[in-house]
């Protein structure tokens, strides 16, 4: 059992948790992952690291309440245990070399690549960070980005905070004024990632997108995780757990991950309402 | 003692009918009685040579065993089994006997061979049912050793070494221990109270298991050694599965093996309102010939679905499963589309609208049919496509049961261990790796196998780790 030391609501549907698991806090860097589950019979989720404390023994995840497992994950308060939580998984984000990059994220995407700027920036590399929510009222980090950010841009859907727009918006800019970044790392909803990939085309700056598909064990076991990769013109299948979760942006065929993310939408839509209506069951 | 039974056949063993296990989850096969136990083992003839016990990669004394039965004295016999297996119970039931000590047994000469698995069997049922003898902890001899991984092979090399007095630590990467015991083979064939009962007693012999430890990750195998450890075993199985490559392997609804089983076995998707889901229904196409596509495709069955098919590019008599799982499956109504080979998945897209539900899943699956040409470097019939014999097979569901490569997860963080062309650890005959004081078995090494293959390497490696040890 894994004792969860500290609950921090960041927004209406944002949960930062530490969890107490000193092996894993003392192995993972940026871009890694963990595998946990809330009970007995739960399910398997995967969730990015968004930081860790050695000298504690922490491990900092951010999450969103989406489906059942996060609902009840979120019914979890300081002090209470998870079943389950094992890691770190994949492979860290590659930032050898990097002195200049621009960090894009989306909604509770920004937990994820939050270490890696704080990363960065520890490397001494310039970063601009560009992150983008729906609206004003989840927006999660800020401080945390003001601090190791060069150039900080936050954009929301309805222009409630920041600047109104897409995270394309300012990073399309960025890139037509001139701008040269070794790398753009980008993670949130795949649509978000497809599309930065699709504005930074024209002017060929390397993309690193973070994926997140459904996965099961975490160890390269089940390959529920693939996803095809365009490699000079051939399809290749990787497997995000173990080759991933970083890819090459140009390469990843965001179309049919999209697709594989909603093959268990109907299930889980019930799944969620079971889990809600339980809950509420147990309160009355 | 009473006269031998001469009897050509062997006794049946009593089943779950074909109908009603093929909605339910219960074990098939349901063991034989005291009575017909003692029936059987009088048809041992107690052979001197013992060529039995040749034909078991364990090692099990089996005349000495059946011999208790005859006796009546059935504690006797399981702790004539424990001697050298670890995991009766698990061998009992999933052993490929046929072709093992079954294989060898003089009564097979003219008749059928005495049924040693069903004897196995029912000595470990009867013990867990039965015995209240516990497993007496030896006195520590202060050694240290890590076995990397829960399945058969780690299993049998950490018990043998804790009844040895070595004090073993079991990692496991997922939540539960047994590796494919619990993921991969399903309850009706081998169900998990066994498993965790097998553990238990490890666990009494003083055995501990970490779980949620991935070697490789978590830890790794020279932090291992540098926390005192003295020897590692690595059995960490073939993890990755296969695909064909074909177009359409990544529609929703196409599944690995691995996964279908992990989803159904390990996360209890059969069960009613599951937490982890698993596509239910419909018709289902397993591609593959071996035991674990025969395990997928009965899951499918017991699961709901209207149609099962195997699809398999050899013929019957090319089929790698067992025989006894073919004809259990072939009873339940699973069809078998023999000389067969997918080459595409095809998938529902509506163009008009994007946002259409089942866009994205599988309504199909185009194969060939193929006719057996020239044998190939191992004697079997390759298979030859037939031109113009395209066909489409209806299908909701495709799971590829095609394999699987082991997991590169420890050899990519273990400086200086060597490994085969094909990913598997290379070992010498006692399981030795390249590193001093690091053994491997099991499918890590040979690639998928036999459970009860990798709890011979294990036995192997660990009496090399005592003599290792003990120098």
């Amino acid at each position: 059992m894994y004792k969860i030391v500290e609950k921090k609501i960041l927004n209406p549907t944002v949960v930062q948790l530490q969890i107490e698991a000193p092996l894993v806090a003392n192995k993972a860097r940026p871009g890694q992952f963990i595998i946990l589950r809330v009970d007995e019979d739960g399910e398997r989720i995967p969730l990015t690291v968004a930081g860790v404390n050695k000298d504690k023994g922490l491990v900092k995840i951010i999450y969103q309440i989406v489906g059942a497992t996060t609902k009840k994950l979120s019914y979890k308060q300081a002090g209470d245990y998870l079943q389950d939580f094992v890691g770190p998984l994949g492979v860290a984000t590659r930032l050898d070399g990097l002195k200049k990059v621009c960090v894009v994220g989306g909604g509770v995407g920004c937990a994820i690549a939050l270490p890696i700027a704080e990363a960065l920036k520890e490397m001494g590399a310039e970063v601009t960070s560009i992150i983008g929510f729906r609206s004003k009222d989840l927006v999660i980090l800020e401080d945390e980005f003001k601090s190791c950010s060069t150039a900080l841009k936050i954009m929301t859907d309805d222009g409630s905070y920041g600047e109104k727009g897409n995270v394309t918006i300012p990073l399309k800019d960025m890139l037509e004024k001139g701008e040269q970044f070794d790398m753009i790392i980008t993670i949130g909803p795949l649509v978000m990632m497809k599309y930065v990939v699709e504005t930074a085309r024209p002017f060929g700056t390397p993309v690193t997108a973070s994926m997140n598909p459904i996965m099961i064990d975490g160890t390269g076991m089940c390959g529920g995780c693939r996803l095809t990769l365009n490699v000079d013109g051939k399809k290749v299948t990787k497997f995000a757990c173990v080759d991933g979760p970083d890819f090459n942006g140009y390469e990843i065929d965001f179309d049919e991950a999209m697709s594989r993310g909603r093959m268990y939408s109907s299930f889980e839509r019930h799944a969620y309402e079971d889990t809600c209506n339980l809950f509420n069951k147990e309160v009355r | 003692m009473a006269k031998a039974n001469m009897s050509l056949t062997r006794n049946v063993m009593p089943t779950q009918d074909a109908v009603t296990r093929a909605h339910n989850f219960d074990e098939v096969a349901l063991g034989y009685s005291e009575e017909t136990a003692i029936n059987e083992a009088m048809r041992c003839l107690d052979c001197k040579n013992m060529p039995c016990v040749s034909g078991c990669p364990v090692k099990i004394h089996i005349p000495q065993f059946i011999g208790k039965i005859k006796e009546g004295d059935f504690e006797g016999a399981y702790r004539v089994i424990a001697k050298s297996s670890s995991l009766p119970a698990v061998c009992g039931r999933v052993c490929p006997q046929e072709t093992q000590c079954e294989s060898k047994c003089v009564r097979g000469i003219k008749g059928e061979s005495v049924g040693i698995g069903r004897l196995e069997r029912f000595v470990a049922d009867w013990h867990n049912t039965f015995s209240t003898d516990d497993p007496i902890r030896p006195q520590s001899n202060g050694h240290k050793v890590a076995v990397v991984g829960s399945g058969p092979s780690g299993l049998t090399c950490a018990g043998d070494l804790a009844k040895k007095g070595y004090e073993v630590t079991v990692f496991e990467a997922l939540h539960t221990a047994g590796g494919v015991l619990v993921y991969g083979i399903p309850e009706f064939r081998l169900p998990k109270a066994i498993v965790s009962k097998e553990v238990e007693t490890l666990k009494k012999l003083g055995v501990k298991i970490e779980t949620n430890v991935v070697i490789g990750k978590t830890l790794t195998v020279d932090e291992l050694f540098d926390g005192g450890f003295e020897a590692v075993f690595i059995g960490s199985g073939a993890g990755l599965p296969n695909f064909m490559g074909i177009p359409g392997e990544a529609l929703n609804g196409v599944y690995s093996a691995n996964e279908f089983l992990t989803r159904s076995n390990l996360m209890k998707s059969y069960l009613l309102n599951p937490q982890t889901p698993i596509m239910k229904g419909g018709k289902v196409a397993v591609v593959g010939g071996g035991n674990v596509a025969m395990d997928a495709a009965r899951t499918a069955l017991r699961l709901g679905a209207d149609k099962v098919y195997i699809v398999y590019r050899r013929s019957m008599d090319e089929l790698p499963a067992r025989r006894e799982e073919v004809e259990h499956a072939e009873e339940e109504g699973i069809e078998f589309k023999l000389l067969c080979n997918p080459t595409e998945i095809l998938g529902y897209n509506n163009p008009n609208d994007p946002r259409d539900a089942k866009n994205g899943f599988v309504t199909g699956m185009t194969c060939v049919k193929m006719e057996l040409g020239e044998p190939d470097e191992r004697g079997r019939r390759r298979p030859v496509v037939v031109e113009g014999s395209e066909f489409t097979l209806d299908v909701d569901t495709v799971i590829m049961s095609i394999g699987t490569s082991p997991n590169p997860l420890i050899k990519s963080t273990t400086q200086g261990l060597e490994v085969n062309n094909r990913g598997g650890i290379v070992v010498n005959e006692e399981g030795l790796t390249s590193r001093i004081g690091i053994y491997a078995g099991g499918d890590a090494v040979t690639g998928a196998a036999t459970v009860i293959s990798a709890m011979g390497a294990g036995k192997t490696a660990a009496k090399a780790i005592d003599e290792y040890l003990s120098k």
